[in-house]
């Protein structure tokens, strides 16, 4: 199991760790497009990024930010346009039938509503069992254990829960029997989209804490998409920023979130409520709506709304570069960072970054 | 079919300037359902609490707490098969026992509400303008020249972009935010006096949440009204409101002002609330502090404190009787045998 070492720590680089081991997930220029009646959506254009054994890459980003698709276009459902998936050595998009079945199996999924994910005529027990069967694991003695002991795990009753169906269980008991099914085949890496977002909260933290605590014992590693960006920093090593289908920021959790370099980051983190009344309210709000995913902005996709968008930014793309250890960001004006200071090649300041004039595309 | 015989808890005449003042007094209300095989549920039981112009209530608590059953009961949207007795006054009128016809015209002329999903709370066949004319040729008679006037200016009030183009659009054109300003904009057509908001940020992202927030208290804060903000979410209900209510299986645990509550928790339940939302702060990949089992089934409540199977400082007394909600400090109510002190 790759989860035998040590968890990767959380400052290391990419450079750093490429020597020491290969990801367990390479994805490099994904992009995935639908054809809707209005023209071509651009889910997602262009995302690159890694997955360590081990490690849990939160994403975060607004509706229609292409992070379900990207997920989505990583397992293969649909395939994506281009771009390439190497999953513990394969490449995903070249496979196809029974041997995309079979790499699969060491990639499971978490979807946000447990009741949909469940077929309700089943129960529980079969429900946890399906994957087995499906890919033809020992008898059907060994599948009983193997579904017994994944329910306990996850904090079921196999003798009590194992029997119902899933209507008669609450939504964080039927969301333990959608991660039990994950499990069960000993996945090493688990796509969570939105898993714990329509939880109440105290259930939401049994579920952030399983999660953790399987991550623990079996060495899993996640790629936690979410919109609570306090959530997805709870769970994550490292956080990956996403905008209208682009990645914008990528980076260790905790300098995300202290030191964001990417504008959009700011905003976010600006949005959340301050923890203390009084204090009050939401530090800055954003202005406008996103852009539409048919007609992106050219340059920066974030121009016409970032507080920092100069001409400059509707000419060119930005590309990702590295300000601090294991931290990119993919911005003309990044903002300030002390770690990025010294490694910023354009160090900008506030009065130069900023245009007079707004670029806006989108209604004010 | 008011003065239920449930009532002793709720003597609280201070906390607010109960009567004078208070533009909707709620006492004592209960909402029982009656389920299949006789069964009972009883959704709000014995709850009190008024609400003052010009301020914000926040009503917290989980899924079945009875948040959105007791404001629906303000608002006479509750099913035949729910039983409501207690009162409700609002501006003094008792609300309870009115006609169908009757509660119509106090929603038309006092409440609102504003709820969760604004895609559901839309036609999807109808442009935006004719359901906000829609609404205001209910409530008022006047021309559709003027109904269209007013209807811009409702969709400037709650800063649409391009409200006259915003005007002849279909809900599906617009963005999640935007739908959410429109179900707003219908909801002012009446002019309320109170504006009960169920989760209205829940469905938006937290971008587009900040904006939902701060245009509800600019409006508030422009029209006067009061402002029932029902949420699952104590961080979001403790920036926003100025007063905070916390509901378990039916029943208001502690209530306090905003700033009060997040500096003294008293009831456990209210702090396994704040230490379960994953914040900022927090060291990643932490365990956050759990409070095991899930709410009490309404249907089968026993004698004792509703949380005490879950709460850590449970002991014998707390489940032989459940312990009354009072005012313990000036403006803090707690229903708690064992009160924590602890911040948020």
């Amino acid at each position: 199991m790759p989860g035998s070492e040590s968890p990767p720590e959380p400052q290391a680089g990419p450079a750093r760790r490429q020597a020491a081991e290969p990801a367990l997930l390479a994805v490099r220029d994904l992009v995935q497009e639908f054809s809707v009646p209005g023209g071509i959506v651009q889910a997602v254009s262009g995302v690159s990024f890694d997955v360590w054994p081990g490690e849990t890459l939160g994403i975060v980003g607004e509706t229609g930010s292409g992070k379900s698709t990207l997920a989505r276009s990583v397992l293969q459902a649909p395939r994506p346009k281009a771009g390439s998936v190497v999953f513990r050595g394969t490449d995903l998009v070249t496979l196809r039938g029974r041997r995309l079945m079979q790499a699969r199996r060491h990639l499971q999924t978490v979807f946000q509503d447990p009741f949909g994910s469940l077929d309700p005529k089943w129960r529980v027990r079969d429900i946890v069992e399906e994957p087995l069967v499906a890919y033809r694991t020992g008898d059907p003695a060994a599948r009983h254990r193997r579904a017994d002991q994944v329910l306990e795990l996850v904090g079921l009753d196999p003798a009590a829960h194992g029997r119902r169906h899933p209507r008669e269980l609450s939504g964080g008991q039927a969301q333990r029997v959608a991660i039990a099914r994950a499990v069960a085949l000993s996945p090493s890496l688990i796509v969570c989209d939105e898993a714990v977002s329509s939880l109440d909260v105290l259930i939401q933290a049994q579920v952030l804490n399983l999660f953790e605590q399987l991550r623990a014992e079996l060495g899993l590693s996640y790629l936690f998409i979410a919109h609570d960006l306090a959530l997805v920093k709870q769970v994550s090593d490292r956080v990956a920023v996403m905008y209208l289908g682009k990645l914008c920021e990528v980076g260790p959790g905790e300098s995300v979130y202290r030191e964001p370099l990417h504008p959009y980051t700011r905003v976010l983190l600006d949005s959340i409520p301050a923890a203390a009344p009084g204090t009050s309210r939401a530090a800055a709000t954003i202005r406008g709506e996103p852009p539409s995913p048919i007609h992106p902005p050219s340059g920066c996709r974030f121009r016409t709304r970032c507080p920092r968008a100069a001409q400059h930014c509707a000419v060119e793309e930005p590309v990702m570069r590295e300000l601090a250890v294991g931290h990119t960001v993919a911005c003309h004006f990044p903002l300030e960072s002390t770690a990025a200071a010294s490694k910023n090649a354009m160090p900008v300041t506030s009065t130069t970054a900023r245009s007079d004039e707004k670029m806006g595309e989108t209604p004010r | 079919m008011s003065e239920a015989a449930h009532g002793s808890a709720n003597s609280r005449a201070s906390v607010h300037q109960a009567g004078r003042g208070a533009l909707l007094e709620v006492a004592d209300l209960r909402v029982v359902f009656t389920l299949a095989r006789g069964r009972e549920l009883c959704a709000v039981d014995g709850m009190s609490y008024s609400v003052v112009a010009g301020r914000t209530l926040a009503i917290v608590g989980e899924s079945g707490s009875g948040k959105t059953v007791s404001c629906r009961a303000v608002m006479g949207l509750l099913p035949p098969s729910a039983v409501v007795t207690g009162s409700t006054r609002f501006q003094g009128t008792e609300l309870i026992g009115l006609s169908d016809e009757q509660m119509r015209r106090h929603r038309g002329a006092n409440v609102a509400m504003v709820f969760q999903d604004p895609s559901r709370s839309l036609n999807p066949t109808m442009r935006v303008g004719a359901q906000i004319t829609e609404a205001i040729r209910t409530h008022r008679q006047v021309s559709r020249r003027e109904a269209n006037e007013q209807a811009v200016d409702l969709l400037r009030l709650v800063r649409m972009p391009l409200p006259e183009r915003r005007f002849a659009e279909y809900p599906h054109q617009l963005s999640g935010g935007m739908r959410q300003r429109v179900v707003i904009a219908i909801a002012l057509a009446c002019r309320p006096k109170l504006l009960i908001a169920d989760e209205p940020t829940t469905a938006l992202d937290v971008t587009t949440q900040a904006q939902i927030m701060e245009l509800l208290l600019e409006l508030q804060a422009e029209l006067g009204m009061a402002l029932i903000l029902i949420s699952h979410d104590l961080g979001l209900a403790a920036s926003y409101a100025d007063e905070v209510m916390v509901m378990y299986a039916g029943r208001i645990v502690e209530q306090a002002s905003a700033l009060e509550l997040f500096a003294h928790v008293r009831m456990p339940y209210t702090q396994a609330l704040f230490q379960a939302i994953p914040r900022l702060e927090r060291e990643a990949h932490s365990p956050l502090p759990v409070v095991g089992g899930r709410p009490p089934d309404a249907a089968g409540l026993t004698a004792g404190c509703s949380f005490a199977p879950r709460c850590r400082s449970a002991a014998d007394d707390c489940r032989a009787a459940a312990p009354p909600l009072a005012e313990h400090e000036p403006g803090h109510l707690w229903a708690c045998w064992h009160p924590v002190d602890g911040g948020a």
